[in-house]
């Protein structure tokens, strides 16, 4: 059978660099990564690829969309178009945040396994990218703590569990969060020097 | 009890009805608590509807037209049941076609269509580049439209680029000139790489711009929902239109949340008041973009009709099944079902000639009579749905 060649659209190296081994993985396929939105049309156009792979929150999705369509006289068409092969799939993929653009004609059984490997591979970058905000969250909450109960120290001249222990008795009395009293607590205390 | 609805909107000014709706309470008195959901593209937004991943959505007004005639992927039929927005949109022109006008003595009047197109055809010779935000859009229907029967459509190359990044594309070459919503235009001039020509309601009176758009099925199996929702923008929509509120609006819209510029930026066009050059040259240009008055929000027939047959006959389809085929997406039922005890004044009719008037015009209502807003093309072009192929 003939090699497949994949383009796929992605600025974030890693995750382009991680893409292309999901897809590897599934098949002899010849993929190439596009990582600039300039002239992307034109780009895609040369190429000539049987599927286009890119982030459905992707802006750059427009101009693939003009390539799925029979272009005018002037225009080189190229018959791509959203997947619309099978429609469990094309959920799926949606959901997990990868939309298919596929050339006129290629049979379903030749797209599914490439489309099940980015499906894969999107899934598990949707999981990093929530891990990776609810540390960074947790982080930020933890500074912001640190810095609320060094001005308590300071200013009441208590100790550190004492300090910690006024912050979560005022958040208990105030029905809030610990980090939210000690946010207001330190932009007040910025006002206040 | 409370409805809660996931809307799609595109961040730019026209996105403005949802949010007012939301920020002002007009989704809160009609029992609506509205999650507003950012898509930055116009696929996305189909996609994420297509999918039910979105209730409702703020979108193109030819989108949902391109559905119902095969010419997108394979989701449950799409219904537009309101206008949100005539207008708002502007043509701009690279840096270089700019001196070049400039030099040739052309005045940047932004009102009329005829001259700025022979000053064009004049001012730039080879392939002209236009970028457009969709396939699927009225802008891109107004540039051709603008043009045709010009020498300057033979040359005409219509190209998609994210309104975003349509600065960019003119400021490196990538297209000689583009139409878009604002405040992607004046910030284009904002930044020094263009200036704009002409506003898309010079081309077009009634240029008919986004629309409120659900699956068929959600509008047919949710009638509850579907009236709060229609009912609350349709009020945000005419708060918009009352003189005073669009400085308001443009805070609101700047926000970090929305449109994330500054709110100068984003009055401009809600003003009319639009910057065309980066030297600061001022044109007003009354009602530049409406969100309600003068029958502004109902959703013609005729209108889908017209822009069926137009897309028909460039991707190869029958222009008249098409344009009854469209005709079908456009929910007039459902606008004077559910806008009737809002006070929404109802035409009588619900398709009619298109661009036949040049002056607003009284026309008979379901009670009394009402005025529908100017929608005449600066060519005297007509559209009459019972001859959708002439």
């Amino acid at each position: 059978m003939e090699r497949l060649s994949i383009i796929v659209v992605e600025r974030d190296r890693d995750r382009a660099l991680k893409i292309v081994d999901g897809l590897r993985a599934s098949g002899d396929h010849l993929v190439t990564v596009i990582a600039e939105e300039t002239g992307l049309a034109r780009r895609i156009a040369e190429q000539q690829p049987d599927i286009v792979l890119i982030d459905v929150a992707d802006p750059s999705r427009d101009v693939l969309e003009e390539l799925a369509l029979v272009s005018g006289p002037l225009e080189r068409p190229v018959a791509m178009f959203v997947d619309r092969s099978d429609e469990q799939l094309t959920r799926a993929a949606i959901e997990a945040g990868v939309s298919a653009y596929v050339v006129d004609g290629l049979h379903t059984d030749r797209i599914k396994p490439i489309l099940d490997a980015a499906i894969a591979r999107f899934h598990m970058f949707r999981k990093m990218r929530a891990e990776l905000a609810a540390t960074k969250a947790a982080l930020e909450e933890r500074k912001i703590i640190d810095r609320a109960k060094a001005i308590l120290m300071k200013a009441r001249g208590i100790d550190e569990e004492a300090a910690y222990a006024l912050l979560r008795k005022t958040a208990m009395d105030q029905k809030r969060r610990v980090a939210d009293i000690a946010q207001q607590l330190v932009m007040a205390a910025g006002l206040l020097t | 009890m409370t409805d809660r609805l996931r809307l799609g909107y595109v961040p730019l000014t026209d996105a403005a009805t949802l949010i007012i709706a939301q920020e002002l309470g007009f989704a809160a008195e009609e029992g609506l608590a509205l999650d507003l959901v950012r898509v930055d593209s116009w696929a996305q937004s189909r996609d994420l509807l297509g999918t039910g991943a979105l209730d409702a959505a703020h979108m193109l007004v030819p989108m949902p037209i391109a559905q119902s005639l095969g010419l997108g992927p394979a989701y449950p039929a799409f219904d537009l049941l309101m206008i949100l927005s005539q207008g708002g949109q502007a043509i701009a022109v690279s840096k270089a076609i700019e001196e070049r006008l400039r030099d040739q003595g052309h005045d940047f009047d932004f009102h009329d269509p005829i001259a700025a197109r022979d000053a064009l055809e004049r001012a730039h010779s080879g392939v002209l580049r236009v970028g457009v935000p969709f396939p699927f859009s009225t802008h891109a229907e107004l540039v051709r439209h603008w043009l045709q029967n010009t020498p300057l459509s033979a040359r005409l190359q219509v190209h998609t680029v994210p309104p975003p990044q349509m600065a960019d594309a003119l400021a490196s070459g990538e297209v000689d000139a583009f139409c878009v919503g604002e405040p992607w235009a004046s910030f284009a001039v904002e930044r020094g790489v263009g200036a704009l020509l002409l506003p898309g309601r010079a081309i077009w009176a009634a240029a008919p711009e986004k629309g409120l758009v659900t699956t068929r099925a959600f509008a047919d199996t949710r009638p509850e929902a579907t009236g709060r929702l229609m009912r609350a923008l349709w009020r945000a929509g005419r708060w918009l239109d009352r003189p005073g509120n669009r400085g308001t609006a443009a805070e609101i819209l700047s926000r970090a949340d929305y449109l994330n510029l500054s709110p100068e930026l984003c009055e401009r066009g809600l003003l009319g008041r639009l910057h065309v050059t980066s030297t600061g040259e001022l044109r007003d240009f009354p009602d530049f973009i409406r969100f309600h008055a003068e029958g502004a929000t109902f959703p013609w027939r005729s209108i889908a009709a017209m822009m069926g047959a137009w897309m028909a006959a460039r991707h190869g389809l029958d222009p008249g099944a098409a344009a009854a085929k469209a005709a079908e997406c456009f929910r007039t039922d459902l606008y004077r079902r559910h806008l009737r005890e809002a006070g929404a004044h109802l035409p009588g009719a619900s398709a009619r000639i298109e661009g036949a008037m040049r002056a607003p015009t009284q026309v008979a209502a379901e009670q009394g009579r009402m005025i529908l807003g100017a929608d005449a093309f600066f060519d005297g072009h007509v559209f009459d749905p019972a001859f959708p192929t002439r």
